[in-house]
Protein backbone atom coordinates (compact mmCIF):
# COMPACT_ATOMS: atom_id res chain seq x y z
CA UNK A 1 0.00 0.00 0.00
CA UNK A 2 1.48 3.49 -0.74
CA UNK A 3 2.17 5.82 2.38
CA UNK A 4 -0.77 8.78 2.28
CA UNK A 5 1.21 11.92 2.54
CA UNK A 6 1.18 13.61 6.29
CA UNK A 7 -1.38 16.58 7.02
CA UNK A 8 -0.48 20.02 5.63
CA UNK A 9 -0.56 22.99 7.41
CA UNK A 10 -4.00 24.28 5.31
CA UNK A 11 -5.54 20.79 6.59
CA UNK A 12 -4.16 21.41 10.12
CA UNK A 13 -5.81 25.16 10.06
CA UNK A 14 -9.65 23.70 9.39
CA UNK A 15 -9.31 20.97 11.68
CA UNK A 16 -8.16 23.13 14.23
CA UNK A 17 -11.32 25.81 13.07
CA UNK A 18 -13.89 22.88 13.16
CA UNK A 19 -12.12 22.04 16.76
CA UNK A 20 -12.90 25.36 18.11
CA UNK A 21 -16.22 25.48 16.61
CA UNK A 22 -19.46 26.18 18.56
CA UNK A 23 -22.14 23.81 16.85
CA UNK A 24 -19.53 20.47 16.50
CA UNK A 25 -22.84 18.68 16.04
CA UNK A 26 -23.91 20.42 12.72
CA UNK A 27 -20.58 19.56 11.09
CA UNK A 28 -20.81 16.11 12.61
CA UNK A 29 -24.05 16.20 10.07
CA UNK A 30 -22.39 17.70 7.16
CA UNK A 31 -20.08 14.48 7.25
CA UNK A 32 -22.80 12.81 5.42
CA UNK A 33 -22.57 14.77 2.62
CA UNK A 34 -20.41 13.74 -0.31
CA UNK A 35 -19.31 15.14 -3.45
CA UNK A 36 -21.48 13.65 -6.09
CA UNK A 37 -18.10 13.13 -8.26
CA UNK A 38 -16.77 11.59 -5.70
CA UNK A 39 -19.28 9.46 -4.01
CA UNK A 40 -16.78 8.56 -1.42
CA UNK A 41 -15.38 11.69 -0.28
CA UNK A 42 -16.83 13.94 1.71
CA UNK A 43 -17.31 17.63 1.57
CA UNK A 44 -15.24 17.83 4.79
CA UNK A 45 -12.44 15.66 3.27
CA UNK A 46 -12.35 17.74 -0.25
CA UNK A 47 -11.71 20.77 1.44
CA UNK A 48 -14.84 22.12 -0.09
CA UNK A 49 -16.92 22.83 3.63
CA UNK A 50 -15.15 26.33 4.83
CA UNK A 51 -16.94 27.14 7.67
CA UNK A 52 -20.39 26.15 9.99
CA UNK A 53 -22.21 28.88 11.96
CA UNK A 54 -25.32 28.15 13.95
CA UNK A 55 -27.00 31.48 14.08
CA UNK A 56 -29.47 30.00 16.79
CA UNK A 57 -31.71 26.67 17.42
CA UNK A 58 -33.38 26.89 13.93
CA UNK A 59 -31.28 28.60 11.71
CA UNK A 60 -27.47 28.33 9.97
CA UNK A 61 -24.93 29.57 7.91
CA UNK A 62 -22.77 27.34 5.95
CA UNK A 63 -19.62 28.54 4.09
CA UNK A 64 -18.34 26.53 1.00
CA UNK A 65 -15.63 27.09 -1.86
CA UNK A 66 -16.06 25.58 -5.08
CA UNK A 67 -12.79 23.41 -6.24
CA UNK A 68 -13.38 25.13 -9.96
CA UNK A 69 -14.86 28.00 -10.91
CA UNK A 70 -17.35 26.33 -13.43
CA UNK A 71 -17.34 23.76 -10.90
CA UNK A 72 -21.18 22.24 -11.78
CA UNK A 73 -21.31 20.32 -8.67
CA UNK A 74 -21.43 23.20 -5.99
CA UNK A 75 -25.61 23.54 -7.14
CA UNK A 76 -25.93 20.22 -6.21
CA UNK A 77 -23.77 20.36 -3.02
CA UNK A 78 -25.56 23.45 -1.70
CA UNK A 79 -28.68 21.60 -1.97
CA UNK A 80 -27.19 18.57 -0.24
CA UNK A 81 -26.23 20.72 2.61
CA UNK A 82 -29.50 22.26 3.01
CA UNK A 83 -30.97 18.62 3.41
CA UNK A 84 -28.70 17.24 5.59
CA UNK A 85 -29.01 19.68 7.87
CA UNK A 86 -32.63 20.11 7.24
CA UNK A 87 -33.46 16.34 8.56
CA UNK A 88 -31.07 17.18 11.24
CA UNK A 89 -33.71 19.83 12.59
CA UNK A 90 -32.16 22.80 11.58
CA UNK A 91 -34.93 24.47 9.65
CA UNK A 92 -33.24 27.57 7.75
CA UNK A 93 -29.98 26.90 6.23
CA UNK A 94 -28.22 29.62 4.30
CA UNK A 95 -25.26 28.26 1.68
CA UNK A 96 -22.68 31.09 1.10
CA UNK A 97 -19.95 30.79 -1.97
CA UNK A 98 -16.78 32.11 -0.33
CA UNK A 99 -13.53 32.26 -3.20
CA UNK A 100 -11.22 33.03 -0.08
CA UNK A 101 -9.35 31.07 0.59
CA UNK A 102 -9.37 29.97 -3.18
CA UNK A 103 -9.65 26.26 -2.85
CA UNK A 104 -6.82 23.75 -3.19
CA UNK A 105 -5.41 20.38 -3.18
CA UNK A 106 -3.80 21.17 0.17
CA UNK A 107 -6.76 21.51 1.91
CA UNK A 108 -7.80 17.86 0.91
CA UNK A 109 -7.78 15.78 4.63
CA UNK A 110 -5.63 12.45 4.86
CA UNK A 111 -8.73 10.41 4.95
CA UNK A 112 -9.79 11.97 1.78
CA UNK A 113 -6.77 11.36 -0.33
CA UNK A 114 -7.44 7.83 1.49
CA UNK A 115 -10.85 7.29 0.14
CA UNK A 116 -9.80 7.92 -3.47
CA UNK A 117 -6.90 5.95 -3.86
CA UNK A 118 -9.57 3.19 -2.40
CA UNK A 119 -11.81 4.01 -5.28
CA UNK A 120 -9.25 3.76 -7.62
CA UNK A 121 -8.49 7.80 -7.92
CA UNK A 122 -4.31 8.61 -7.35
CA UNK A 123 -4.72 11.34 -4.49
CA UNK A 124 -3.21 14.74 -5.33
CA UNK A 125 1.03 13.96 -4.58
CA UNK A 126 4.19 14.89 -5.64
CA UNK A 127 4.18 12.00 -7.62
CA UNK A 128 1.43 10.06 -9.28
CA UNK A 129 1.39 6.69 -8.31
CA UNK A 130 -0.97 3.48 -9.76
CA UNK A 131 -3.23 3.28 -7.32
CA UNK A 132 -3.75 -0.39 -8.31
CA UNK A 133 -0.45 -1.61 -8.50
CA UNK A 134 1.33 1.07 -7.23
CA UNK A 135 4.08 1.57 -9.56
CA UNK A 136 5.23 5.17 -10.07
CA UNK A 137 6.27 4.26 -13.81
CA UNK A 138 3.01 6.48 -15.04
CA UNK A 139 1.85 8.62 -17.45
CA UNK A 140 -0.70 11.09 -18.78
CA UNK A 141 -3.21 10.42 -21.12
CA UNK A 142 -4.93 13.15 -21.19
CA UNK A 143 -5.04 16.37 -18.78
CA UNK A 144 -8.28 16.86 -18.43
CA UNK A 145 -9.95 13.05 -16.95
CA UNK A 146 -13.84 12.82 -16.53
CA UNK A 147 -14.28 16.48 -14.13
CA UNK A 148 -12.38 19.39 -14.18
CA UNK A 149 -10.36 18.37 -11.24
CA UNK A 150 -9.28 15.02 -12.45
CA UNK A 151 -6.73 14.41 -15.02
CA UNK A 152 -6.76 10.84 -17.08
CA UNK A 153 -3.29 8.66 -16.60
CA UNK A 154 -1.97 5.42 -17.63
CA UNK A 155 0.01 2.96 -15.09
CA UNK A 156 2.90 1.68 -17.33
CA UNK A 157 3.25 -1.01 -15.59
CA UNK A 158 -0.12 -2.61 -14.92
CA UNK A 159 -1.28 -1.16 -18.47
CA UNK A 160 -4.41 0.17 -16.33
CA UNK A 161 -6.13 3.69 -16.84
CA UNK A 162 -6.76 5.51 -13.73
CA UNK A 163 -7.74 8.82 -12.83
CA UNK A 164 -5.34 11.38 -10.97
CA UNK A 165 -6.85 14.12 -9.02
CA UNK A 166 -5.07 17.05 -10.23
CA UNK A 167 -2.16 18.97 -8.33
CA UNK A 168 -3.64 22.44 -7.77
CA UNK B 1 -25.74 53.39 -10.09
CA UNK B 2 -24.79 55.60 -7.47
CA UNK B 3 -21.57 57.37 -8.82
CA UNK B 4 -18.99 57.63 -11.51
CA UNK B 5 -15.88 55.06 -10.04
CA UNK B 6 -19.10 52.66 -9.59
CA UNK B 7 -19.84 53.28 -13.45
CA UNK B 8 -16.49 53.03 -14.93
CA UNK B 9 -16.21 49.42 -12.35
CA UNK B 10 -19.40 48.39 -14.10
CA UNK B 11 -18.18 48.38 -17.19
CA UNK B 12 -14.95 47.02 -16.57
CA UNK B 13 -16.44 44.04 -15.12
CA UNK B 14 -19.05 43.21 -17.98
CA UNK B 15 -15.65 43.75 -20.31
CA UNK B 16 -14.16 40.62 -18.33
CA UNK B 17 -17.64 38.48 -18.10
CA UNK B 18 -18.32 39.25 -21.63
CA UNK B 19 -14.45 37.88 -22.98
CA UNK B 20 -15.00 34.76 -20.23
CA UNK B 21 -18.77 33.93 -21.65
CA UNK B 22 -17.88 34.38 -25.47
CA UNK B 23 -14.58 32.36 -25.07
CA UNK B 24 -16.93 29.60 -23.17
CA UNK B 25 -19.92 29.60 -25.47
CA UNK B 26 -17.76 29.20 -28.50
CA UNK B 27 -15.06 26.39 -26.53
CA UNK B 28 -19.11 24.76 -25.61
CA UNK B 29 -18.93 23.97 -29.39
CA UNK B 30 -16.48 21.43 -29.72
CA UNK B 31 -18.27 19.29 -27.47
CA UNK B 32 -19.05 16.30 -28.89
CA UNK B 33 -17.35 17.46 -31.82
CA UNK B 34 -13.00 16.88 -30.52
CA UNK B 35 -10.88 15.11 -32.32
CA UNK B 36 -10.33 11.93 -30.11
CA UNK B 37 -12.85 11.52 -26.74
CA UNK B 38 -10.25 12.93 -23.82
CA UNK B 39 -9.74 15.84 -25.99
CA UNK B 40 -13.53 16.43 -26.36
CA UNK B 41 -13.61 16.55 -22.53
CA UNK B 42 -10.62 18.45 -21.93
CA UNK B 43 -12.48 21.34 -24.48
CA UNK B 44 -15.58 21.33 -22.61
CA UNK B 45 -13.64 21.27 -19.31
CA UNK B 46 -12.11 24.82 -20.12
CA UNK B 47 -15.09 26.01 -21.39
CA UNK B 48 -16.45 25.44 -18.02
CA UNK B 49 -14.53 27.08 -16.27
CA UNK B 50 -14.85 30.12 -18.68
CA UNK B 51 -18.67 30.01 -18.26
CA UNK B 52 -17.82 29.65 -14.57
CA UNK B 53 -15.51 32.99 -14.42
CA UNK B 54 -18.13 34.82 -16.38
CA UNK B 55 -20.99 33.57 -13.77
CA UNK B 56 -18.83 35.45 -11.24
CA UNK B 57 -17.92 38.72 -12.99
CA UNK B 58 -21.72 39.00 -14.42
CA UNK B 59 -23.14 38.43 -10.60
CA UNK B 60 -20.45 41.23 -9.71
CA UNK B 61 -21.26 43.68 -12.05
CA UNK B 62 -25.27 42.99 -11.33
CA UNK B 63 -24.63 43.72 -7.60
CA UNK B 64 -22.20 47.06 -8.39
CA UNK B 65 -24.99 48.36 -11.05
CA UNK B 66 -27.72 47.39 -8.07
CA UNK B 67 -30.72 47.69 -10.33
CA UNK B 68 -31.82 44.53 -9.44
CA UNK B 69 -30.46 42.70 -12.79
CA UNK B 70 -28.98 38.81 -12.12
CA UNK B 71 -26.18 37.57 -13.74
CA UNK B 72 -28.46 36.22 -16.12
CA UNK B 73 -29.99 38.90 -17.34
CA UNK B 74 -26.69 40.14 -17.76
CA UNK B 75 -25.77 37.07 -20.49
CA UNK B 76 -29.05 36.65 -22.29
CA UNK B 77 -31.29 39.86 -22.40
CA UNK B 78 -28.21 42.35 -23.85
CA UNK B 79 -27.79 42.81 -27.46
CA UNK B 80 -24.75 42.63 -29.73
CA UNK B 81 -23.72 46.10 -29.66
CA UNK B 82 -23.86 45.48 -25.82
CA UNK B 83 -21.34 42.50 -25.49
CA UNK B 84 -17.62 44.65 -25.34
CA UNK B 85 -15.64 40.77 -25.73
CA UNK B 86 -12.43 40.86 -27.59
CA UNK B 87 -12.86 40.19 -31.31
CA UNK B 88 -10.58 37.15 -31.09
CA UNK B 89 -12.91 35.59 -28.59
CA UNK B 90 -16.10 35.36 -30.95
CA UNK B 91 -13.87 34.11 -33.88
CA UNK B 92 -15.32 30.72 -34.87
CA UNK B 93 -13.58 27.95 -34.04
CA UNK B 94 -12.49 26.88 -38.18
CA UNK B 95 -10.44 23.80 -37.37
CA UNK B 96 -8.73 22.44 -34.27
CA UNK B 97 -5.66 24.39 -35.25
CA UNK B 98 -7.32 27.50 -34.91
CA UNK B 99 -8.72 26.95 -31.56
CA UNK B 100 -5.86 26.22 -29.81
CA UNK B 101 -3.74 28.42 -31.26
CA UNK B 102 -6.32 31.03 -30.15
CA UNK B 103 -6.50 29.40 -26.73
CA UNK B 104 -2.70 29.87 -26.37
CA UNK B 105 -2.80 33.41 -26.88
CA UNK B 106 -5.38 33.86 -24.60
CA UNK B 107 -4.06 31.68 -22.13
CA UNK B 108 -0.56 33.12 -21.91
CA UNK B 109 -2.68 36.98 -21.92
CA UNK B 110 -4.61 35.59 -18.98
CA UNK B 111 -2.00 34.39 -17.21
CA UNK B 112 -0.10 37.65 -17.11
CA UNK B 113 -3.04 39.44 -16.46
CA UNK B 114 -4.63 37.48 -13.74
CA UNK B 115 -1.54 37.40 -12.06
CA UNK B 116 -1.39 41.03 -11.73
CA UNK B 117 -5.00 41.75 -11.19
CA UNK B 118 -4.93 38.93 -8.43
CA UNK B 119 -2.96 41.87 -5.98
CA UNK B 120 -5.71 44.31 -7.25
CA UNK B 121 -7.00 46.62 -4.91
CA UNK B 122 -11.17 45.71 -4.84
CA UNK B 123 -10.98 42.85 -2.86
CA UNK B 124 -13.49 40.74 -4.98
CA UNK B 125 -11.43 40.93 -8.19
CA UNK B 126 -8.48 39.76 -6.37
CA UNK B 127 -10.19 36.96 -4.93
CA UNK B 128 -12.01 35.96 -8.31
CA UNK B 129 -8.45 36.47 -10.17
CA UNK B 130 -6.44 34.33 -7.43
CA UNK B 131 -9.23 31.70 -8.09
CA UNK B 132 -8.95 32.15 -11.93
CA UNK B 133 -5.61 32.11 -12.92
CA UNK B 134 -4.75 28.48 -11.31
CA UNK B 135 -7.11 27.73 -14.09
CA UNK B 136 -5.70 29.48 -16.32
CA UNK B 137 -2.11 28.22 -16.16
CA UNK B 138 -3.39 25.21 -16.32
CA UNK B 139 -4.97 26.23 -19.65
CA UNK B 140 -2.13 27.15 -20.64
CA UNK B 141 0.09 23.91 -19.87
CA UNK B 142 -2.24 22.14 -22.63
CA UNK B 143 -2.53 24.65 -25.32
CA UNK B 144 1.19 25.16 -24.96
CA UNK B 145 1.53 21.58 -25.25
CA UNK B 146 -0.45 21.12 -28.77
CA UNK B 147 1.06 24.31 -30.13
CA UNK B 148 4.41 22.66 -29.76
CA UNK B 149 3.07 19.19 -30.84
CA UNK B 150 1.46 20.18 -33.88
CA UNK B 151 3.71 23.10 -35.22
CA UNK B 152 6.94 20.36 -35.15
CA UNK B 153 4.33 17.61 -35.74
CA UNK B 154 3.78 16.62 -39.95
CA UNK B 155 4.00 18.51 -42.77
CA UNK B 156 0.22 19.39 -42.47
CA UNK B 157 -0.31 20.22 -38.98
CA UNK B 158 2.66 22.81 -39.46
CA UNK B 159 0.53 24.19 -42.38
CA UNK B 160 -2.62 24.48 -40.32
CA UNK B 161 -1.03 25.85 -37.32
CA UNK B 162 1.05 28.71 -39.18
CA UNK B 163 -2.47 29.55 -41.41
CA UNK B 164 -3.95 29.88 -37.60
CA UNK B 165 -1.51 32.29 -36.28
CA UNK B 166 -1.22 34.20 -39.06
CA UNK B 167 -5.29 34.55 -39.69
CA UNK B 168 -5.37 35.08 -35.33
CA UNK B 169 -2.12 37.84 -35.27
CA UNK B 170 -4.12 40.99 -36.26
CA UNK B 171 -6.24 40.19 -33.62
CA UNK B 172 -4.24 40.25 -30.70
CA UNK B 173 -3.26 44.10 -30.19
CA UNK B 174 -6.72 44.47 -28.68
CA UNK B 175 -5.84 42.75 -25.69
CA UNK B 176 -3.29 45.78 -24.69
CA UNK B 177 -6.00 48.15 -25.30
CA UNK B 178 -6.67 50.24 -22.28
CA UNK B 179 -10.77 51.23 -21.94
CA UNK B 180 -11.48 54.71 -20.77
CA UNK B 181 -13.17 52.40 -17.91
CA UNK B 182 -10.05 50.75 -17.20
CA UNK B 183 -7.77 53.87 -17.36
CA UNK B 184 -9.91 55.21 -15.16
CA UNK B 185 -9.36 52.48 -12.63
CA UNK B 186 -5.94 52.45 -12.64
CA UNK B 187 -5.25 55.40 -10.16
CA UNK B 188 -6.80 53.36 -7.42
CA UNK B 189 -4.94 49.98 -8.26
CA UNK B 190 -8.38 48.09 -9.34
CA UNK B 191 -7.80 47.39 -12.55
CA UNK B 192 -4.41 46.49 -14.81
CA UNK B 193 -2.77 48.11 -17.11
CA UNK B 194 -2.88 46.16 -20.14
CA UNK B 195 -0.46 47.97 -22.26
CA UNK B 196 2.40 47.05 -19.21
CA UNK B 197 2.14 42.89 -20.33
CA UNK B 198 2.45 43.61 -24.20
CA UNK B 199 6.57 43.31 -23.79
CA UNK B 200 6.25 39.79 -22.23
CA UNK B 201 3.76 38.66 -24.00
CA UNK B 202 5.23 39.05 -27.37
CA UNK B 203 8.21 37.59 -25.71
CA UNK B 204 7.04 34.33 -24.29
CA UNK B 205 5.04 33.78 -27.66
CA UNK B 206 7.65 34.66 -29.90
CA UNK B 207 9.94 31.75 -27.72
CA UNK B 208 7.34 29.42 -28.19
CA UNK B 209 6.24 30.04 -31.61
CA UNK B 210 9.66 29.61 -32.81
CA UNK B 211 10.14 26.70 -30.90
CA UNK B 212 6.99 24.67 -32.48
CA UNK B 213 8.73 25.53 -35.81
CA UNK B 214 6.48 28.59 -37.12
CA UNK B 215 7.11 32.03 -38.02
CA UNK B 216 5.98 35.62 -36.08
CA UNK B 217 3.97 37.15 -39.12
CA UNK B 218 5.63 40.58 -40.29
CA UNK B 219 2.10 41.82 -41.47
CA UNK B 220 1.02 45.05 -39.65
CA UNK B 221 -2.61 44.65 -39.91
CA UNK B 222 -5.37 44.72 -36.73
CA UNK B 223 -8.84 44.56 -36.26
CA UNK B 224 -10.45 46.48 -33.17
CA UNK B 225 -13.54 47.47 -31.86
CA UNK B 226 -14.85 44.67 -29.47
CA UNK B 227 -14.55 46.70 -26.74
CA UNK B 228 -16.59 49.48 -28.36
CA UNK B 229 -19.36 47.29 -28.93
CA UNK B 230 -18.37 47.14 -32.84
CA UNK B 231 -18.01 43.46 -33.49
CA UNK B 232 -17.71 40.80 -36.41
CA UNK B 233 -20.37 39.16 -38.09
CA UNK B 234 -19.57 36.20 -35.65
CA UNK B 235 -21.05 37.22 -32.47
CA UNK B 236 -24.73 37.79 -33.51
CA UNK B 237 -24.73 33.94 -34.43
CA UNK B 238 -23.48 33.03 -31.50
CA UNK B 239 -25.67 35.29 -29.23
CA UNK B 240 -28.49 33.80 -31.28
CA UNK B 241 -28.04 30.26 -30.52
CA UNK B 242 -27.19 31.00 -26.73
CA UNK B 243 -30.14 33.41 -26.27
CA UNK B 244 -33.08 32.21 -28.03
CA UNK B 245 -34.15 29.92 -25.13
CA UNK B 246 -34.20 32.87 -22.38
CA UNK B 247 -35.22 35.33 -25.03
CA UNK B 248 -38.49 33.00 -26.16
CA UNK B 249 -39.43 31.74 -22.52
CA UNK B 250 -38.05 34.64 -20.29
CA UNK B 251 -37.47 33.17 -16.87
CA UNK B 252 -37.51 29.57 -17.77
CA UNK B 253 -35.32 26.93 -15.65
CA UNK B 254 -34.47 23.47 -16.19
Amino acid sequence: MQQISLVTPEFAARRALRANSQCPHLWSVLDNVFDPELPHVTIWDLGILVDVHSLDSSRCKVVVSPTYSGCPAIDVISEDIVSALNSAGVQQVEVAVSLKPAWNTDLISPAGKAAMLKQGIAPPDKSVNCPLCGSGHTSVISQFGSTACKALYRCNDCLEPFDHFKEF
Amino acid sequence: MNNLSNNALYHYLIGMADDALVLGQRTSEWCSRGPFLEEDIALSNVALDYVGRARMFYQYAADVEGLGRTEDELAYFRDEREFTNLLINELPNFDFAFSMVRQYFLDVNACLYLEKLSLSSDQHLSEIAAKAVKESRYHLKRSRTWLVQLGQGTEESNRRMQSAIDELWGYTPEMFIMTEAEASLLATQVSVDRKDLQQQWSATVTADVQEANLQIPDQQWQVVGGRDGDHSEHLGHLLAHMQILQRSYPGLEW
